[in-house]
Parts: structure tokens; sequence; C-alpha cells
């Protein structure tokens, strides 16, 4: 059977509406897990430049197996990517027609749920601005009890002087926020997770951790706003 | 208890065949009961419309008992109206208010082709069952009704799935235009039984394969297929359709 070819393998599952959306799920826990490791390194920035600056300067020194780990992130980010603009091109030619009044049970979609596509694209957008800045940004020396290495803390305090920076960034973590709050929860149906009693835990928790990195990661940006005014650094 | 009869105005679509185009037209019903069923008023403005020589509004229906699955219609934006667990055939008139506008629509999606009005073509969902939504067996004596016995949730979970009666508010309400809920509901309603284990794996694969064919949109998990089903068919089926999905394609060769 010549259909048979698209059933069989992971070149069927990969191309299923499920297989799709559960891979989208792995690479959501994936890049969450990222988040959480990326919030924790910049929570260094409190501590003052040495600490943050030799985070940033043992991270560059693994070397080759920085760069793997940068492309597995990179491979990870662009699955979850191009995946989820096939599902919404998919989603979209699934009703050609549209409704004259606006569908609404009040009891399901949730404003997060709805503007997926939408927080997606600030949140694409921010990333490629975030590397361009930071990654690809000014080079600073700073010397580190002798050892000359990069000074990330100047180049991360330089941005967030500016104030129209720092809210630029506060609402693509916003916008990342609405974005998890429902994508956790997603993601947990979409791998065939759900249970009566863990399942309302887990959009709990979901949302609790959405919170965390949102007011985590612009909390940090306002307070390299803070700095930027007080210590004149 | 005779209640007064109200006066409504209708917006409903209107569409000559699948290959004209449609539009929407204003309609003024007096004299509407409160204990109408939703049906009953639009049988009401077919009567008036006959009997001034225009072409009555087609829309589906069967049992009028909301067992059916026949009845559709978005009404005002929601499938089969604002009352929750309820067929359009089971609304009333007295969910609205004198003086209401009430938009009426056919369900909307690509795999739902209009046929007239507010009648849509709704073969796809017979087609993801023959897909693989049924059990084979030597049809032979009536066998013992406990040989294969079956724990009480577990039954009671299938006949769950099983109560859902393919009527597609599941993609009428979906943003996407998913089957999801139906598929997984005619799923899981065998994957849960035993009779269903033998032909789980083809199942799974078949279905979902049939779905996604159709055209049918992808899963946003924004329950508002749970939220609109008149039968309450929950999101878990949804869950165990992943699940058994996910199983099946791993062990396909």
């Amino acid at each position: 059977m010549a259909s048979q070819a698209c059933t069989s393998g992971i070149c069927g599952y990969l191309c299923s509406s499920i297989g799709k959306k559960q891979l989208m799920g792995v690479t959501a826990f994936l890049l969450i897990g990222f988040l959480k490791a990326h919030l924790l390194g910049n929570f260094l920035l409190l501590l003052g430049p040495a600490a943050f600056n030799e985070y940033g300067h043992k991270l560059m020194s693994l070397g080759p197996l920085l760069i793997i780990a940068e492309i597995i992130l990179l491979a990870i980010f662009l699955t979850h990517l191009v995946l989820a603009i096939s599902l919404v091109w998919q989603n979209r030619k699934a009703r050609p027609v549209k409704y004259y009044s606006k569908q609404r049970t009040g009891r399901g979609a949730t404003f997060a749920s709805n503007t997926m596509p939408y927080t997606g694209i600030v949140i694409l957008i921010f990333i490629c601005l975030h590397l361009w800045c930071f990654k690809y940004g000014t080079y600073y020396e700073f010397d580190l009890d002798g050892i000359i290495v990069r000074d990330l803390y100047r180049t991360v305090i330089e941005y967030f002087a500016n104030p129209f920076y720092t809210a630029w960034y506060v609402l693509a973590m916003i916008a990342m926020g609405i974005h998890l709050s429902h994508g956790v929860q997603s993601a947990f149906q979409s791998v065939g997770f759900r249970h009566a009693r863990y399942t309302p835990l887990i959009k709990k928790l979901g949302c609790a951790l959405s919170l965390f990195l949102t007011v985590g990661f612009s909390g940090l940006s306002i307070y390299g706003y803070y700095i930027s005014t007080t210590l004149n650094y | 208890m005779s209640a007064q009869s109200m006066k409504i105005k209708l917006k409903i679509w209107r569409q000559a065949d699948n290959n004209s185009k449609g539009a929407m037209q204003d309609y003024n019903l007096d004299n509407v009961s409160p204990d109408m069923s939703f049906l009953e008023m639009l049988d009401l403005l077919n009567e008036n419309l006959i009997n001034s020589g225009s072409d009555p509004v087609a829309f589906d229906h069967d049992c009028r008992e909301g067992i059916c699955g026949m009845c559709s219609l978005m009404i005002n934006g929601e499938a089969h109206g604002p009352q929750k667990l309820t067929t359009t055939c089971q609304l009333h008139m007295r969910s609205f208010k004198d003086g209401d506008t009430i938009i009426i629509e056919p369900f909307r999606a690509k795999a739902f082709p209009v046929h007239k009005d507010l009648m849509v073509d709704r073969t796809a969902f017979d087609e993801i069952i023959a897909a693989g939504g049924f059990v084979s067996m030597n049809a032979g004596n009536a066998p013992d009704g406990n040989a294969i016995p079956i724990g009480k949730e577990t039954a009671e979970l299938a006949m769950d799935a099983a109560a859902c009666i393919g009527c597609g508010a599941c993609v009428a309400s979906c943003e996407n235009a998913s089957a999801m809920l139906f598929t997984s509901a005619k799923l899981s309603q065998l994957a849960l039984l035993p009779q269903g284990k033998a032909e789980a794996k083809e199942r799974a694969l078949g279905m979902v394969k049939k779905m996604d064919e159709l055209g049918f949109g992808n899963c946003t998990n924004a329950a508002e297929c749970e939220a609109s089903c008149p039968k309450g068919i929950e999101l878990s089926n949804i869950a165990r359709m992943n699940r058994e999905f996910f199983k099946s394609a791993l062990s396909n060769k």
C-alpha cells in the first residue's frame, strides 16, 4: 500500500498531528529546563561583577562542550519553532470560512491559549535581539584575579541603563510568562499525562513556574536599570 | 401556565449549496413560545417562509431528544447554544429573552462542507470510525455476559466515552477545527475494554491518520471542545489517545 509509508516508522509519527504535538511538548520541557538554568545563572548578577563574570568565564572555558550544548539547544528551539509554524498553518487551513459571531463558551480557551502563536513570535524576536546584544554584543575586558575575562556584567548594565530597553525586556518576559502559563499544562496533556488529581496541580505549578520565570528575568533587568542609575557603573 | 409569546430577531446563514456563496440574512419572528424547543422555533420560521413562498431554512435534525447527534448549529457563537450539556433540539426558547437577536450559523470546518444553509456534511466522522473505530469478532451465539470480567471503573470510563453522539460540536467550537475529542472518544470506548485490545494498534494509527488526512486541525489543549460537548466527553480521552498513538507508533513496523 502506498500510504503505508506515511503511517509507519518515525516519519509517520512525526508527520501526524499527535506526533507533532508530542514533540512540541517534549521540546517545551527541554526549553523550560534551559530557562530555569539560565535564570539561576543570571541571579549571580546580584552578587556583583566578579561572581557574574566568573560564571560567564567558566561557561566559556567549557570550549567545544559549550558549542555542542549550544547546537543542541538551537536544534531544540528550531524544532519547536518549525513544528509551531506547521501546526498553526494546518489549523488555519482547517477552517477556511470563519464564523460570523465570535466563538466562545467562556469555559475552555483562555487568553493565553488563544495567543500562543503571538506570544511565541514576541519570544522569537526577543531571543534574536537578546543574542545580538549580549552573546554577540560589546566585548569588555575584566580582570578576574589576574585572568582577563569578558566583562559581560558591564554589557548587561549598559543595555539596561536605557529604560526603554528595560521596559521591552519586562514586556517580552510577560509574553513568555503568558506563553508558559498555557504551555506547561498543554505539554503534559500532549504527551498523554492526565490525571484527576495531578492535572489540576500541574496547572497551578505551571502558572507558578511561569510567574517565577517572568518575575525573575524581568526583576533582574529592572535591577540592572537600578544599578546603572545608582552606582554609575 | 401560558407563557408570554416572544419576538425575536434572527440572523441566519443562507447558502444554496456547497458551490454557492452564502451570506447572513435577517428574519423577524413573532409568536415564539418560550416553551418551544430551538428547532420548533426554526419550524415556525420555515412555516412562515413556506407560506410566503420563500425557500425554508435547511437544518439537520432527527430524534429531537438529544441522542442521535443530527442537530448541530452554532448559536451566538456556541455549538448547540448557551446551555451546558444540551443539544440544540433540547434547548428551549426560554434560554433567550424577548427581543433578542440570535445568530445561527452552520458548524464550520474544512472537513464539514456546507450542504445547504445550516446543514453540513459530517461524513468525515464516519470515515474516521471506518478507519479503526470498531472491533472485529466472529458473530455466532451470543457470548456469556460475564465471560470477560471488566472492572466497574473501567466499564464506567468506556461508557462515558461511548456517550459521544458524533454531532461535531467539538470540531465546531475548536478554534482549530480539530476532531480530537470525537476521535479520542470513539477510540477510548474500545481501547479501555479487553475486546478492543486486539486491534488497539491498528485502531490508533488508522483513526489518527484518517483524521489528519480529512483536514481537521490540531489540538491546542484549550478545552473548548469539552466545554461545548453536549454529552460531557472529557479531555482525558484525548490524553488517552495521545498515549495510545505514541505506543502504537513506537511499536509499528
